[in-house]
């Protein structure tokens, strides 16, 4: 049967993609963040998956304002990078896992989760930092198969943080339910704590983030409890991502391991953060 | 009536502006292939003619007036695409929308952020 072997949450912005693409890793604005990044990139880089489970946001590519769906997962064989403005991102196509991929729809819909379903879809940055973020160094392939699965966070309503966390259990539910021997991670994107747009343009609130750091290894409950109104006030109307992190940690099981984590302002308008978790308990 | 909430400072993009900015949106979503790009910047006014725009919208959208574009109704996502094509960056909009410049927006994100209340 499949499992779910790890977790990684990370902050998806774009000008941590484009670090990556233009070769300035190490400049000093961006050296502290990339050398955050290092001790979980060793350890994944160890435990290569066979699937991953991708949970994102577009942003104004892939799905437009005509359709909005709440909650979408792609079943497509492969997905072409997005050109979001400034041509696509130099990173290899992504091949989807279509058998897995059909069976979380089933599953999920029979669940109560009455999912969308997209069979062509360009990923966006959203999708392609984080991939970047666990493998900077990719060549001419991806390390494995990845499947989208969309939240919309761009439009209100967004779903609450607490159906975002019943999907992830529901998730995890489907991949244990998988006949064949497959390692899935599970990424969940976004945050931490930004707002593009207004009078409070470039809030950071590292109170908000710490708390939300620490909840979401041993507390998740308490995450998904906060109104749509408390993230968007304490973290930002671009930092309501976060409840994506949420569908990671409900496919995930109720006791899990830190394996590393990093906390850095500024990416561009952003505080960025990453976190990864063994989904086994600790102190055996 | 909507449960959107109320944050000062702050837009929440929700169904009504979606209704209310729709063609600003729809012209910026466009701006993702090089032909399009090319095309709206050999004639903007021309470009904008293609969608259904208010007067207001089109003003804000050809003299570039941010603030408004959002006012009307613009996702800043999709406003984005236009001050890419201007080659603005995210901070050079923090700039306007703050009433900074790109530099000291872009200090303060340096030193932390902001903190607003």
């Amino acid at each position: 049967m499949a499992e779910v072997i790890w977790g990684l949450a990370t902050s998806h912005v774009p000008s941590i993609g484009a670090a990556m693409d233009n070769h300035r890793t190490q400049v000093p604005y961006w050296k502290p963040l990339f050398d955050g990044y290092q001790q979980a990139r060793d350890w994944m880089a160890e435990h290569t998956p066979d699937v991953i489970v991708l949970v994102y946001n577009d942003h104004a590519n892939a799905i437009g304002l005509d359709l909005v769906p709440t909650f979408a997962l792609a079943t497509a064989a492969s997905f072409p990078v997005a050109d979001e403005g400034w041509g696509p991102r130099p990173v290899p196509t992504v091949y989807g896992h279509p058998g897995l991929a059909q069976h979380l729809v089933e599953s999920l819909v029979d669940d109560a989760f009455d999912i969308t379903v997209a069979h062509q879809l360009a990923v966006d940055h959203g999708f392609t930092v984080p991939l970047s973020v666990y493998d900077p160094d990719p060549g001419d392939t991806w390390p494995c198969p990845v499947i989208p699965l969309l939240v919309n966070v761009i439009q209100y309503p967004q779903p609450t943080a607490a159906r975002c966390y019943d999907l992830g259990k529901a998730l995890g539910r489907a991949i244990r339910a998988y006949p064949d021997d497959l390692k899935v991670a599970v990424f969940g994107t976004g945050g931490m704590s930004h707002q593009l747009a207004g009078e409070r343009a470039g809030l950071i609130n590292p109170v908000f983030d710490a708390m939300f750091m620490s909840k979401i290894q041993c507390d998740p409950q308490a995450l998904a409890s906060l109104s749509r109104e408390t993230y968007i006030t304490e973290a930002g109307s671009e930092g309501i991502e976060m409840i994506m992190w949420l569908v990671m940690r409900g496919a995930m099981d109720e006791d899990i391991t830190r394996i590393s984590d990093a906390y850095h302002v500024p990416a561009s308008n952003t505080a960025a953060a990453l976190a990864l978790f063994e989904n086994k308990a600790s102190g055996r | 009536m909507t449960s959107k909430p109320a944050v000062s400072g702050t837009y929440v993009f929700d169904i009504a502006d979606n209704r209310q900015g729709y063609a600003i949106n729809k012209l910026c979503s466009t701006l993702t292939t090089p032909a399009s790009r090319a095309s709206f910047l050999a004639d903007e006014a021309d470009y904008c003619d293609r969608f259904d725009m208010k007067p207001l919208q089109r003003t804000a959208l050809l003299e570039r007036d941010w603030r408004l574009l959002l006012d009307l109704g613009g996702s800043i996502f999709y406003v984005y695409k236009l001050a890419m094509v201007d080659k603005l960056s995210m901070q050079d909009l923090g700039g306007v929308f703050t009433g900074m410049t790109t530099e000291d927006f872009a200090a303060a994100m340096r030193a932390g952020g902001r903190r607003c209340g």
